[in-house]
């Protein structure tokens, strides 16, 4: 018999909703049968924590006095943006100083940025603001410097144009030097394969179709209650998809947002990649309810269900050409190795498996303590009838 | 003669003693064995060695004596690298290029990864592949 949304809040108030974790599910469904299953339980969370570059924050400082309209902006000696009014800044994950060497002393450890700078405000640590403007008749400072903490700030929510991606390319190095790439340092001729999906726990994995969770949907971010807002950058429902309706590349991607005043730094943690970039890791769980036995079948999805395409990241990826080396199964990935054309290749994450778990199982035990409510979805997020692809840039 | 006794350990060569046949003389003077794990050590340059010593307490305790009178220095390799666990997140980027095996995932159901410290060789190359800055090296 199929639920409500409104049913299974109703069961969460009374504190007697049946909730399991999108691992928890697998061996509930071997046990139980997917008939009796889809009866009983009324919502598997799901989890991820890996870095995402299309992460940031925007801040409201409140004014100073005399009033300044901030141009240009640092926290941290990283460049925030300012181009919005007076004190709103946006700082984005992957920023880094302007003193950084970068890949200038290749490869470069990018030790510190935007990432960090979030992580530090959501730790509680004060935080040196500087900024810079042309001074108005109504703004008239020039420049300031101070310490700011995210208490004292007006306002600091995450705007993440594009959180868990459904799905992500496993990456290998063909040529024969060591290249540093945003799937981690890739060995020459083949020697090891990084990957980042919490697979069978990967929220979008879970809800293939994008049927329940859309715009609105109330998530865990970052260890507090955040929401989706709206489709995610690159968002491409149309990607190829493997007979189960599992995508087998990059496909849907959801833009997310919450307070940073109620995250908790384990969830949320400036990243540096040797030779590639600063980024920030940002942990995201997302409830599934199960409406009927299709949502439950869906849930039920396991490791060796979920393929990913193998691609050289030393050729085809940064020429964007088109070519996959291989697909594997995220069970094969997750052994440590994997066979590409009868090679023996080591496979490592950069998502974390062991945090997907811990936040999959925070958003379960808020939901069965009656403190985390199913929001729905007000509106439905382009799908696989939509027609939308990722469309390239044309440049000369 | 039975060698019950080991000790993994650093060794730092001023320029001077580059070309001194100092572990040739550990091993003839005091019947130690010495397994290199990793060598850095140029012409007119300092260098690093981390190598496990062997042999009888005694032994080696006079071994190390020998290498602190003629000016090499040393560290336990449990001090060299070191895990920050409250920053790892057992991702398992380490465990792509350690080649000692001291960095691994055992249980693949968990996918927590161990620092096992016996295993390290002090290579270092864990230290840049960590994007979470959870290794750190104290030379």
């Amino acid at each position: 018999m199929a639920k409500t949304i409104e049913e299974i809040n109703e069961k969460i108030r009374k504190k007697k909703a049946c909730v399991f974790t999108a691992e928890e599910i697998i061996t509930y469904v071997e046990e139980k049968g997917s008939k009796h299953a889809a009866e009983e339980v009324d919502v598997v969370t799901t989890g991820t924590f890996g870095p995402m570059c299309s992460s940031g924050a925007f801040l409201n400082f409140g004014h100073s006095a005399p009033r300044m309209k901030i141009q240009k902006a640092w926290l941290n000696n990283v460049p925030a943006y300012g181009g919005l009014a007076a004190c709103d800044v946006y700082i984005g994950a992957t920023a880094i100083p302007e003193d950084d060497p970068a890949n200038k002393i290749y490869p470069g450890r990018f030790l510190y940025g935007g990432g960090h700078v979030i992580e530090d405000l959501i730790a509680g640590k004060k935080v040196v603001l500087r900024a810079t403007s042309y001074g108005t008749d109504c703004y008239p400072r020039r420049e300031l410097k101070t310490t700011v903490t995210l208490q004292n700030l007006n306002q600091a929510f995450l705007v993440n144009p594009r959180n868990a991606y459904q799905n992500y390319n496993v990456a290998v190095n063909l040529s024969n030097r060591v290249i540093y790439t945003y799937l981690g340092v890739l060995q020459p001729n083949m020697a090891n394969a990084g990957y980042s999906s919490a697979g069978q726990l990967s929220p979008l994995l879970n809800d293939p179709y994008l049927r329940t969770t859309g715009i609105g949907t109330r998530i865990f971010l970052g260890g507090a209650q955040g929401y989706v807002f709206w489709e995610g950058t690159q968002h491409n429902p149309t990607a190829e998809r493997g007979k189960n309706g599992v995508p087998v590349e990059g496909a849907g991607t959801l833009a997310v947002t919450g307070n940073m005043k109620a995250m908790n730094p384990r969830y949320v943690r400036g990243v540096s990649m040797a030779g590639y970039g600063a980024s920030m890791a940002v942990g995201v769980g997302i409830p599934i309810p199960i409406l009927d036995e299709e949502m439950l079948s869906f849930v039920a999805v396991k490791d060796e269900d979920i393929f990913a395409s193998v691609v050289d990241y030393s050729g085809v990826y940064p020429k964007r050409e088109s070519g996959i080396v291989a697909r594997v199964s995220y069970r094969e990935l997750k052994s440590g190795k994997i066979i590409i054309n009868g090679k023996e290749v080591i496979s490592a994450g950069l998502s974390s498996y062991p945090m997907a778990l811990e936040i999959a199982t925070a958003l379960r035990d808020w939901i069965r303590g009656g403190d985390f409510f199913l929001s729905g979805k007000v509106a439905d997020l382009p799908d696989v009838t939509s027609g939308q692809t990722f469309k390239p840039l044309n440049c000369q | 003669m039975a060698k019950n006794y080991s000790k993994n350990v650093m060794l730092h060569y001023p320029r001077l003693l580059t070309e001194q046949p100092v572990i040739s003389n550990l091993i003839k003077m005091y019947d130690l064995t010495i397994n290199i794990s990793r060598a850095r050590i140029g012409q007119d340059e300092e260098g690093t060695m981390v190598i496990e010593i062997s042999g009888l307490k005694k032994n080696v305790g006079e071994g190390l004596n020998y290498l602190k009178e003629i000016g090499v220095t040393f560290k336990p390799i449990s001090k060299v690298v070191r895990r920050i666990d409250s920053r790892c997140t057992h991702c398992g980027a380490c465990t792509a290029v350690c080649p000692a095996g001291a960095l691994v995932i055992e249980d693949r159901i968990l996918m927590e990864v161990q620092f096992i410290e016996e295993k390290c060789i002090a290579c270092s190359l864990c230290i840049p592949a960590c994007p979470y800055r959870a290794m750190e090296m104290h030379e």
